[in-house]
């Protein structure tokens, strides 16, 4: 029989050591038992000589309670157990209650704490069933603690929530993470083998050495022995059991691995300093790798959002040669667009909310091209081959529009929501990618081949490429060039408009979002060249990669002023842009 | 020869006028302001004299603006950096000149150096404790910049709409650059709590309406000088380059250094604007960078009538004055009426107030002469004379042949 010790600091600097046992009974089996012997220190100083004192209560109530505890505790003791946090009236009681839970060794235990540390778990006042509560709505939905099927609703004035701290948060989460060790799911075995692995401790090493052995997937298999490698290194164990720790924690090559490493090596000396020293160093040059992977992703993720604000822009510029300075408010109604649609879904049809995103790109790209199209009908349309007063117009309307969505919303950010489907993340390796991220690049890319799908392989396109090479002879073949020109315009709007549903999940959701897009969206056509929609598409993504590979070196402000000086020393040297249009049409 | 000419043409009466105008307002207005007693009807306020004296440093960068896009087809929406760079380095002589006075008491740092624990003075702050030095940078800074930045531009023919754009991101990016707190230019909160200028307080009036006359005197130098150069054989070819750039190059001339030349002289009038505004505002901060407010010298040229000397000023003057009114009385509508400016200027006034009085006493005019013939029963042989137009080249497009129809980009 084996103990470990954790320590409990609860307000009113009490100290309370909670000491749980291991059992071993049979191969493959942990049982686990604790006992509580609480008790109360006044002050900090004294506290590691009443631990040893506490310890040797707590080894004799061990020894008894662990032979006493059955391997299994029944569901009914459980549920014996959880009914005391409904006569639980302060934390410490609450947390005795908890202390009893965890020492039924139960992993079915998970549940009622998890939600308990939430914050999810209620007292019905009516019978004083513990149930755990999921809001919905007006009314709570009840589900029981330990299966989890759902046993009825109700009110928020029929139940009372037990209430935590934080104190008795992270007692909670120790305690699980030692539970866990021996969960069914391994997902929740990796959740407890990294919480060990971050928190090395001495006393974590027999409880590892049991789990691995009975660990039968090897990727979780090899996170145990890293959490073991852990704490074997801040255990006294001799060196050479040392040495082969370093190695191992080496080879995992993240940051927590980095970050312990470096506590070893100002803790130890000899052998294994110099042999945390290299491992860290190769974990160091990992790293690099890592990070020139995320500043990559991170660079095609900004090149994506420059790519649909540009997208627009580069088909009006290209085909009409019309600088419209109002694109960026373009964007901002499409984004004010999906605010609206968002507020109508969620008090109206709260169950579509998750569709809300889908809803608003239609409606966005009406809105942003019926604007567009007005725009080009009552103000650009005579102001062609005026390119310079075509730009003051359209600076006009785009101060129009600001002060319009300003006096209509008001001057402040409105929340736009992210659907369940873009909120979070995952890893692949180091990378952190989030949900929202990748899906905007998805649609860049899916807006990108739409549009060059129009460009190359219909007649619209055909007649709109006809009339960028040479307007004159497109109108005596019979194409309706005001027609391309006011179709184009309203495209180039539109396209704008269904950017602003995807840049309202990342950026504010105010007047002046389009301001931040404008010029970054110039130079990233002025940059590809006009007249191209692949000269865009480079475009953003090599001025994304280019700043956020400054960003570490320059920070973000000086880096992004160093992008634009380079774009203006390229523009010297290719006035057209990377990929010029060639032939006669350039110099008409 | 300037004064020769000056006196001699009648056609320029108009600038004869101007220029004694703001002669006439540099001496009147201090002298009401200063010698006339508050209760009388005809004294000027002391706000007045600082509002006015603002106006007519904005009125200096919207000729200095003119110079380059009324003149030479240079539509630069980066002026706006000239002025704050000239004004920031008014500043920095100024926030030199409190010395020990500031709230930290530092005889050396300004008070934000002392607040981010600067140790010493950065280099380029070192001669700015000397007037002289302040008023070389006023005119080097901004002058070298459009230098350095035309001649790269020019070179490799950028022009048009791009040429537009990355003036615009050349001011974004010194926005930028000014927004930080470790350029050692007061990051966002700029310059300010200026004490003296050359021994003056800056709060009095008697300074404020020295600086007033100055503003006033700088403009009147300015325009004479506008109408000099435009006057000249290199105005003609500046608006040669206007009208039909590739022309002009054929014919053998270098555009470029023709460009470069109006750029660089615009430069250093928009910062010499900037210095004046500078102790009048008591203020200088990284704001003054906003691509918008370059963009809106612009309108204010454009409603006064770009290409003519007068235009400019009339129209800061008067967008100004609209300005201040519409903030005090309906702020939220003032930005509906500059877009509605801006849109209706291009479309109904793309000559200006300027152009529009001109074209319109040239159709009287016309009239006039077609009813005295009328009268007099006498029908003249040739046709009644086209309509008078005071300088054919210089309202823009005159000479280039381009239709109304848009033209890809290029």
């Amino acid at each position: 029989m084996r103990r470990q010790g954790n320590q409990l600091i609860l307000p009113g600097l009490t100290v309370v050591d909670f000491s749980t046992t291991w059992t071993a009974t049979r191969p493959g089996e942990l049982v686990l038992s604790s006992s509580p012997p609480g008790r109360e220190v006044s002050t900090f100083k004294s506290r590691q000589k009443s631990m040893v004192f506490t310890r040797a209560i707590g080894l004799t109530l061990l020894l008894l309670l662990g032979m006493l505890s059955p391997s299994n505790a029944a569901e009914a003791d459980l549920r014996a157990i959880i009914a005391k946090f409904a006569t639980a009236s302060n934390f410490s009681a609450t947390e005795a209650v908890v202390r009893e839970l965890v020492a039924t060794g139960d992993t079915a235990v998970e549940r009622p704490l998890g939600a308990l540390a939430e914050g999810d778990l209620y007292v019905r006042k009516a019978d004083s069933l513990v149930f755990i509560g999921k809001a919905a709505g007006g009314s709570v939905a009840l589900l029981d603690p330990l299966s989890g099927e759902k046993s009825g609703d109700a009110a928020k004035s029929e139940i009372t929530k037990i209430k935590v701290n934080n104190t008795l948060r992270r007692a909670i989460r120790d305690a699980l993470g030692t539970l866990t060790l021996g969960a069914k799911d391994p997902a929740a075995r990796i959740a407890a083998a990294d919480t060990m692995f971050k928190t090395p401790d001495a006393t974590n090493i027999e409880p590892l050495d049991a789990a691995i052995a009975s660990e039968g997937v090897a990727s979780v298999k090899a996170l145990l022995e890293q959490a073991r490698a852990a704490s074997v290194l801040v255990s006294d164990r001799p060196e050479a059991d040392k040495l082969a720790a370093v190695a191992l924690i080496g080879g995992r090559g993240d940051r927590n691995a980095l970050s312990l490493l470096t506590a070893v090596e100002a803790n130890s000396e000899g052998a294994v300093k110099d042999a945390a020293t290299a491992a860290i160093a190769n974990i160091n040059s990992t790293l690099a790798l890592w990070d020139a992977g995320q500043n990559i992703w991170y660079g095609i993720s900004l090149g994506s959002v420059l790519l649909l604000a540009a997208i627009g822009l580069a088909i009006t510029f290209g085909v009409m040669g019309v600088i419209n300075m109002a694109h960026g408010e373009m964007v901002m109604l499409g984004a004010y667009t999906t605010f609206v649609v968002q507020e109508v879904i969620r008090n109206s049809f709260p169950g579509l909310f998750d569709w809300s995103l889908v809803i608003a790109l239609p409606l966005a790209f009406s809105v942003a091209a019926l604007v567009g199209l007005v725009i080009e009908r009552g103000v650009i349309r005579f102001l062609y081959g005026r390119p310079l007063e075509t730009l003051l117009a359209t600076c006009g309307v785009s101060l129009i529009l600001q002060q319009a969505v300003r006096t209509i919303f008001g001057p402040t950010n409105q929340e736009v929501g992210n659907p369940s489907w873009m909120s979070g993340s995952f890893g692949i390796g180091q990378l952190a990618v989030t949900w929202n991220r990748l899906w905007i690049l998805v649609f860049a890319l899916g807006v990108f081949a739409v549009l060059l799908y129009v460009m190359k392989r219909t007649p619209w396109g055909l007649q709109m490429r006809a009339v960028t090479a040479n307007r004159r002879m497109a109108a005596s073949m019979g194409i309706r060039t005001p027609w391309v020109d006011a179709l184009t315009f309203a495209l180039g709007s539109g396209i704008a408009g269904i950017a602003g549903v995807a840049l309202s999940q990342i950026d504010n959701v105010s007047p002046n979002l389009g301001r931040g897009y404008i010029i970054d969206s110039f130079m990233v056509v002025v940059f590809g060249g006009v007249g191209n929609l692949w000269g865009t598409l480079v475009g953003a993504f090599s001025l994304g990669i280019v700043n956020k590979f400054l960003e570490p070196y320059a920070g973000a402000v000086l880096g992004k002023i160093v992008v634009l000086v380079l774009i203006i020393l390229f523009i010297q040297k290719r006035p057209r842009g990377l990929f010029a249009l060639k032939g006669r049409s350039v110099e008409a | 020869m300037i004064t020769g000419r000056f006196f001699a043409a009648g056609a320029d009466r108009r600038i004869a006028i101007t220029i004694f105008i703001l002669l006439a307002v540099a001496i009147i207005v201090p002298l009401l302001n200063l010698a006339v007693a508050p209760t009388s009807s005809f004294y000027v306020p002391s706000y007045v004299v600082a509002l006015t004296g603002k106006y007519l440093c904005y009125a200096l960068l919207a000729l200095a603006l003119d110079l380059v896009w009324g003149y030479c087809g240079i539509l630069s929406l980066g002026h706006g950096a000239f002025f704050a760079l000239g004004g920031y380095a008014m500043g920095m002589y100024l926030m030199r000149q409190i010395g020990s006075r500031g709230v930290y008491g530092n005889p050396l740092l300004p008070d934000f150096m002392v607040f981010l624990n600067y140790g010493e003075l950065p280099w380029f702050w070192y001669g700015f404790d000397h007037f002289w030095f302040a008023a070389i940078m006023v005119l080097a800074v901004p002058g070298l910049l459009a230098f350095v930045f035309g001649w790269f531009a020019f070179r490799s023919r950028v022009t048009g709409v791009y040429l537009s754009i990355i003036t615009q991101a050349m001011t974004y990016a010194l926005l930028l650059a000014f927004f930080r707190n470790d350029m050692g230019f007061g990051g966002n909160n700029g310059l300010t709590d200026f004490k003296d200028i050359l021994g003056f307080n800056v709060q009095a009036d008697a300074t404020r309406s020295a600086l007033f006359a100055a503003s006033a005197v700088t403009l009147a130098l300015a325009v004479l000088v506008t109408w000099a150069i435009v006057g000249s054989k290199y105005g003609k070819l500046l608006m040669a380059v206007r009208d039909a750039e590739s022309r002009t190059r054929f014919l053998g001339w270098r555009a470029e250094n023709v460009k470069l030349f109006a750029f660089t002289v615009s430069a250093v009038m928009a910062g010499i604007a900037g210095a004046l505004y500078v102790p009048q505002v008591g203020i200088i901060n990284p704001g003054e960078f906003e691509p918008s407010n370059s963009i809106e010298v612009v309108v204010w040229a454009a409603v006064g009538g770009r290409g003519t000397i007068v235009g400019p000023i009339i129209g800061a003057l008067v967008v100004n004055a609209g300005k201040s009114w519409f903030t005090g009385v309906l702020p939220e509508f003032w930005l509906f009426a500059l877009g509605g400016l801006f849109v209706a200027v291009t479309l109904f006034l793309p000559k200006g107030i300027v152009g529009m009085w001109d074209s319109w006493r040239g159709n009287a005019r016309a009239l006039r002469a077609a009813s005295i013939n009328e009268e007099s029963g006498t029908h003249p042989a040739v046709p009644p004379p086209p309509k008078i137009i005071r300088s054919a080249a210089r309202t823009p497009g005159d000479w280039s042949a381009s239709g109304p129809e848009p033209q890809p980009a290029e």
